[in-house]
């Protein structure tokens, strides 16, 4: 009787180390918080090269996370990107002014969307629109620019 | 021509076996929601199979895993880009290392014992009085120990992935000096929910696989002591050629 006892005991802690592994692996592992979070308030911004730009890509404010890229659509009509934006709803005093860039981290990493402030009163809120927006840079025609520019072939007359 | 009949012989034969084993599948999925009515039988084989390889499996995934912080911390290093080591050591073992590792101790862990042992119950007739007592032997022997390995792997799995993870912590942050915060934050960036699903699907794949070879090479084992010794052999090396089949199939459909 006590072996048994001490089996099922032992199975029981096996299976409840079994889910407390895969608890650290989906806390740990990876942001969670970022699917689960439906909480906040979605802004608009149009861009007109939104390469690189990913669903889930990270919101920042001064370099601060404050939410993710939660739709990229086409539109049709005007021919450039409409991205949806979720922001936390604990940053509810962004100005209405302020402007969104697609930034990259590093020379060649992810693309996220850097927000740059503004000094309006009123602030950005549901379904508010950000109006001035700064594309993706693409590197390879910075330096096809840099490369055929009319400056560089005339600087050396 | 002696060589393609023999070539052709043995693929006939292989073939036969794998129309033999999914026609045993079928039997134990049959006489699954019956076996599911006495539940302790099942937890007895958890235990048999699952707590008796937590001890090799958490050894082996801390090692596997301070390997990966040494051999990533080294082959990154060399492009400078160590901050990435969490991320890297993570997706690594949680799509592909730890399934497969795994799988293959438990093959040689459990596979064997649960193989050896209904093999030695069909070799001293235990098999055989079941049957004169009319109690189906795949229903009170082959289904319990079936559904033992099937739950216990992808737990294994699970543990395995974390201790991994740990090890590669423990290698990276408080050896080699990675920066503890980048390690998580470059990890949690590159990690998508998926990929743990990856994972547990894969581990799935394999508990089936690798319980179901286990309990069908010991009650198709001859009865003989040779016999027995036969199908310990045969449980690992079918089990470790389908997983890696079966690992490579299942990573060309999800990615």
């Amino acid at each position: 009787m006590e072996s048994t006892r001490t089996r099922e005991l032992g199975t029981g802690l096996f299976i409840l180390l079994g889910f407390a592994a895969l608890l650290f692996l989906a806390t740990q592992t990876t942001s969670l918080d970022q699917y689960v979070d439906q909480q906040g308030y979605r802004v608009t911004a149009r861009f007109s090269d939104v390469s690189g730009l990913k669903v889930r890509s990270p919101v920042t404010l001064a370099g601060v996370n404050i939410g993710r890229v939660e739709r990229i659509e086409f539109d049709n009509d005007r021919l450039d990107a409409i991205v949806t934006l979720r922001i936390r709803s604990e940053f509810n005093r962004i100005p209405d002014d302020s402007d969104a860039g697609i930034v990259t981290a590093g020379l060649l990493g992810s693309r996220y969307i850097g927000i740059g402030p503004g000094g309006a009163e009123t602030y950005l809120e549901e379904n508010s629109e950000i109006q001035i927006t700064q594309s993706a840079i693409v590197l390879e025609d910075i330096i096809g620019r840099f490369l055929f520019s009319p400056t560089a072939s005339s600087g050396g007359k | 021509m002696e060589f393609f009949y023999s070539v052709f012989a043995g693929l006939l034969q292989s073939l036969r076996k794998l129309g033999a084993m999914i026609l045993f599948f079928v039997e134990i999925l049959r006489r699954c929601p019956a076996a599911l009515l006495r539940p302790r039988l099942v937890s007895r084989q958890v235990s048999d199979s699952g707590v008796s390889s937590l001890v090799i499996i958490m050894t082996s995934g801390f090692f596997v895993g301070m390997v990966l912080g040494l051999q990533g911390y080294d082959s990154l290093s060399r492009l400078r880009q160590e901050n990435i080591l969490g991320a890297g050591v993570a997706l690594t073992l949680l799509k592909e290392l730890g399934p497969v590792v795994t799988a293959l101790l438990f093959a040689g862990r459990a596979g064997t014992a649960l193989a050896s042992e209904i093999g030695l119950m069909r070799a001293t007739d235990q098999l055989s009085a079941m049957e004169v007592m009319a109690v189906d032997p795949i229903q009170r022997i082959v289904v319990p120990r079936f559904l033992g390995g099937l739950i216990s792997l992808p737990l294994l799995t699970t543990i395995f992935n974390a201790v991994g993870i740990l090890g590669a912590w423990f290698i990276g942050v408080s050896i080699k000096g990675v920066n503890n915060g980048e390690f998580w934050s470059q990890m949690q960036q590159y990690v998508e929910p998926g990929d743990i699903w990856e994972g547990v699907w894969k581990s799935v794949a394999f508990g089936v696989a690798a319980s179901l070879i286990a309990v069908y090479e010991g009650y198709h084992a001859p009865p003989t002591a040779e016999g027995v010794g036969l199908a310990t052999t045969r449980t690992v090396v079918t089990t470790s050629i389908t997983v890696l089949i079966l690992d490579y199939l299942i990573t060309a459909f999800l990615l």
